[in-house]
């Protein structure tokens, strides 16, 4: 192993050996494409994430819990599992039975679970992406992978950015991270987009404004 | 397990049947033509994209520059994260080091992400003559796999399968994998994943190892990116304990910022998404979420060698997106088998000849498979000169002086002093056109006779233009 | 305004009507004509297939053919390209040559301003813009405002315009199935047009695609665009 990791290395050394200095990378792309009024954003993420299969609901703060348990009553869902931080009130009215994920659900334990509820770390708007980063309310990467139905709560307008480069700086790289957009589809049959693979096969996304 | 590419044919041979399959040039005609209008769409909605482009090509040159720099880096964050790097100089060392790794697990079975790296060694094959099951899990894969097939895309590796053909390879070949397909399958494409979604759930619950490559490694904070679809990955890199992660060395970039700009041109360019439905982001190992033992293998295997080529380097810039295969017309025509390689297209033609050589018939081949068009390099994310690196490629080939070449440069030295003497010239223009009546349609010997297999040869005009010009205007 | 003709090696010996198509458009629209014997082939196909020191002997003599022209006409697309791209690498003289060097309807549209040439052409024409005149010089809208503006003449667009005929130099002998499969979906794509002509800005893929066409005895023939801006009424072209 040492000795493949000098190897490569000098092989690495060789080879760029004399070649001029490229030149410096410019970053002259826009920061963003949207434009910056947080209505406006809302209303392009709202779009965006529809335009990718996923369901899209406005509520406020005290609409949350109503809203969760008519989604997860529409969808049939019997047990929601509950990351731990989720805030109680959001599963206030919903008569599904919470599963904490402390300890720790087992996978099987998850696939027999219909449902699960989250908060997120941050959306974007321009591509329709919710990032999820294991904090409070969010859980660790499992937890919304293995559920069949994924409901997620946004707030607005603080955790809404515009665009990809204004999104990243917001993030901890050291974090597991996971980026949404849409439920889990492909492009592996004559390279046509269908919804619905291995990960959830309905998002729900709750943006909540009035906060 | 998936067929090889070992012993294949030259291009133009393996061409010569592809172009006669009437269901592969419908398959691949109807794939290429759907993705390549999208594509189009998703990119013109950034009225950045040129800059975003150049940013891509700099930051990729930038990485191979200082790659060794980039790489101890990356080692480092991995390291400090809880993860173990190892470095595998080529092929047989990867597989090596893959295969110690799983078995010290004690277990027998894996998970796999789709990773080009992976293919590219022959992973799957190695594993199961070590008596480990290598399960893919991507729809594609998995199509190839169960069909005991080729992959022939680099984002779509079943691109030449249609609905109807998985269909059929589903209900025959699932069962002897695991569960069953569903009966009375359908072809639609949801009851086709759906029975992806049932097959393979079963290993994701009970595997313990998975292994993956990544479409990017950020060496300032040691995190690996997997971008995908489907959610196969996820699972993957999720839901074992051991994740063990091959990816070539190139793949790795400087900080956590450039990701701003492929993670903008790296979808769009490939499913033509304004972002792909999963990336997945992790750095090391995390208490209480995902695999608790995190290897990375740094794969070489002929990258050094295209790093040390100044015009060929560039082909190390690829994202591995795949649009210059969905917009080449020789790649249409001729399909990725005909390749020799799990890289087909432009972009195989470029990188499967620097990474292997081009002493085998095949890869000596590549850098003729395409009429220079320049359709690759306009869609390519990264700006690498596809066009720029086949013509050199062919220099290297013909100076080799291969099978066949040695007649070709003599021939070409020929027509080159003809050229460089006019007089020479006029004499022969003026014999062609004494003699044309005397031309037949089809003509016999090398190069003459592929041109006429299919063509006529044009009219030789009564005097060439010199002569006209000396008559008329001197 | 006096320039040289680039005619191409393959204009000379094979489709001369195409030179005499350019000296005759160019000089209607009161240019005066050279064309330095010296010149040749430019290099193209030998560079293209990877003799790179075979081309250097053509690219000193096209250089030295054309000293002292300050505009270098062709009417190949792919030669202007080979010029403008390759020449550069072959040293600072070869290098000079490069922006001196315009492709027919670039001379036409940007140096003469343009677009109107006075021609008649009573025919449905479509129209095939070649890679390298497409993609690498960028011609863009230059020959389609050409063709538009020819009296009697009427455009129809090409389904698949942008997509290579297959023919790509020694591409078509070097791999001929893909090249042929390439050419018959072009000559499908044509003819669904009902068109006439078909025309374009690049012999060697009308050589290509001409042959096709004639093979299958199709009612369409492959013309270049200076022949059908070359003819007017009072003196049709062929």
């Amino acid at each position: 192993m040492t000795d493949s990791r000098a190897r490569v290395l000098a092989r690495i050394r060789a080879a760029v050996d004399g070649a001029p200095e490229p030149p410096a990378v410019a970053r002259d792309y826009l920061p963003r494409h949207a434009p910056d009024a947080p209505g406006a954003l809302l209303d392009l993420l709202h779009e965006n994430l529809a335009d990718y299969r996923a369901h899209v609901h406005r509520t406020t703060p005290d609409g949350v819990a109503g809203l969760v348990a008519r989604l997860l009553a529409e969808r049939g869902a019997a047990t929601v599992a509950v990351p731990p931080g989720l805030p109680d009130e959001w599963l206030g009215a919903t008569e599904a039975v919470r599963r904490l994920d402390e300890p720790r659900l087992t996978p099987y334990e998850l696939d027999g679970t219909d449902a699960v509820v989250t908060g997120c770390a941050v959306a974007i708007a321009e591509t329709g992406t919710i990032v999820l980063d294991g904090g409070p309310g969010q859980g660790r990467r499992a937890l919304t992978l293995v559920p069949d139905l994924h409901l997620c709560v946004v707030r607005a307008p603080e955790q809404v950015v515009a665009s990809v480069p204004l999104a990243l700086p917001r993030l901890a790289p050291g974090r597991p991270l996971t980026w949404i957009s849409g439920p889990s589809a492909t492009s592996d049959i004559e390279l046509d987009r269908v919804e619905g693979v291995h990960g959830p096969r309905t998002l729900e996304v709750l943006l909540v404004t009035g906060g | 397990m998936s067929g090889t590419f070992v012993g294949m044919p030259a291009f133009p041979k393996a061409a010569h049947e592809a172009v006669r399959d009437e269901r592969l040039r419908a398959n691949l005609r109807h794939a290429t033509h759907t993705i390549r209008d999208k594509r189009a769409r998703a990119v013109a909605e950034l009225d950045d994209w040129a800059a975003l482009r150049e940013a891509g090509k700099r930051i990729k040159d930038d990485t191979l520059r200082h790659l060794d720099t980039y790489l101890l880096q990356l080692e480092e964050s991995v390291t400090a994260a809880g993860g173990t790097v190892h470095w595998a100089a080529d092929a047989a060392e990867a597989n090596r080091i893959v295969t110690d790794l799983v078995k010290a697990t004690g277990e027998t079975e894996v998970v796999k992400v789709k990773s080009m790296a992976t293919q590219e060694i022959g992973l799957n094959e190695h594993l199961e003559a070590e008596g480990v099951a290598a399960y893919e899990t991507d729809l594609a894969e998995l199509i190839v796999q169960l069909g005991e097939d080729r992959p022939s895309h680099i984002l779509v590796p079943a691109i030449h399968r249609n609905r109807g053909e998985i269909r059929d390879i589903f209900r025959d070949r699932m069962g002897s994998w695991g569960r069953p397909a569903p009966d009375g399958l359908s072809d639609t494409p949801a009851e086709l994943a759906e029975a992806a979604r049932l097959h393979l759930r079963e290993k994701f619950l009970r595997a313990k190892v998975g292994i993956s490559g990544a479409n990017f490694m950020v060496a300032e904070t040691g995190t690996l990116v997997v971008v995908e679809s489907e959610g196969n990955g996820r699972m993957c890199l999720t839901l074992p304990e051991t994740l063990i992660s091959v990816v070539g060395i190139e793949k790795v970039v400087p900080t956590w910022r450039d990701l701003e700009v492929f993670l903008q041109t790296l979808p769009r360019s490939s499913t033509a998404e304004r972002m792909n439905p999963y990336t997945s982001m992790w750095t090391g190992t995390t208490d209480g979420d995902g695999p608790s033992a995190f290897h990375l293998v740094l794969l070489d295997n002929g990258r050094t060698d295209a790093l040390a080529d100044e015009v060929g380097r560039q082909a190390l810039r690829c994202i591995r997106c795949s649009a210059c295969l969905n917009v080449c017309p020789v790649y249409e025509r001729a399909g990725g088998h005909a390749y020799g390689s799990v890289y087909p297209g432009p972009i195989g033609a470029i990188l499967t000849p620097q990474l292997r050589g081009t002493a085998s018939e095949v890869d000596a081949s590549l850098p003729y498979a395409s009429s220079l068009c320049g359709a690759c390099y306009e869609v390519c994310p990264v700006a690498i000169d596809i066009p720029e690196v086949l013509v050199h490629l062919r220099e290297r080939v013909a100076e080799e002086g291969g099978r066949g070449h040695r007649l070709e440069r003599a021939a070409i030295k020929a027509s080159t002093w003809v050229l460089d003497h006019p007089g020479a010239l006029t004499a022969g223009e003026r014999l062609a056109s004494a003699a044309r009546k005397a031309l037949p349609k089809r003509l016999p010997g090398p190069g003459a006779r592929q041109w006429t297999d299919h063509r006529d040869l044009p009219e030789l005009p009564a005097e060439p233009f010199r002569e006209w010009w000396r008559k008329n205007r001197t | 305004m006096r320039v040289a003709l680039f005619v191409t090696c393959v204009n000379d010996a094979v489709f001369p009507s195409t030179g005499v198509a350019t000296v005759r458009l160019l000089e209607r629209l009161g240019v005066t004509v050279d064309f330095p014997a010296a010149q040749s082939c430019c290099g193209q196909p030998q560079f293209n297939t990877g003799y790179r020191a075979e081309t250097a002997p053509l690219v000193r003599r096209t250089v030295r053919a054309f000293e002292g022209y300050d505009h270098v006409v062709t009417p190949s697309g792919s030669c202007a390209a080979m010029v403008r791209h390759h020449y550069p690498s072959f040293g600072t003289d070869a290098g000079a040559l490069a922006p001196r060097v315009y492709e027919l309807t670039e001379f036409l549209v940007d140096v003469l301003g343009v677009t109107d040439v006075g021609a008649y052409f009573p025919h449905r024409v479509t129209y095939h813009p070649s890679c390298h005149g497409l993609r690498l010089l960028g011609l863009g809208e230059r020959p389609r405002r050409l063709l538009e503006a020819v009296k009697g003449l009427e455009l129809v667009e090409l389904p698949g315009a942008e997509e290579c005929c297959g023919f790509g130099g020694t591409f078509a002998v070097k791999n001929p199935d893909v090249s042929a499969a390439m050419g018959a979906d072009k000559i499908t794509n044509a003819l669904s047009t009902g068109a006439e002509v078909l025309c374009g800005a690049d012999n060697s893929c009308l050589l290509h695609v001409g042959g096709m066409l004639r093979r299958q005895e199709a009612p369409l023939r492959a013309l270049h665009l200076a022949e059908i801006l070359a003819s007017t009424e009072e003196e049709p072209w062929a």
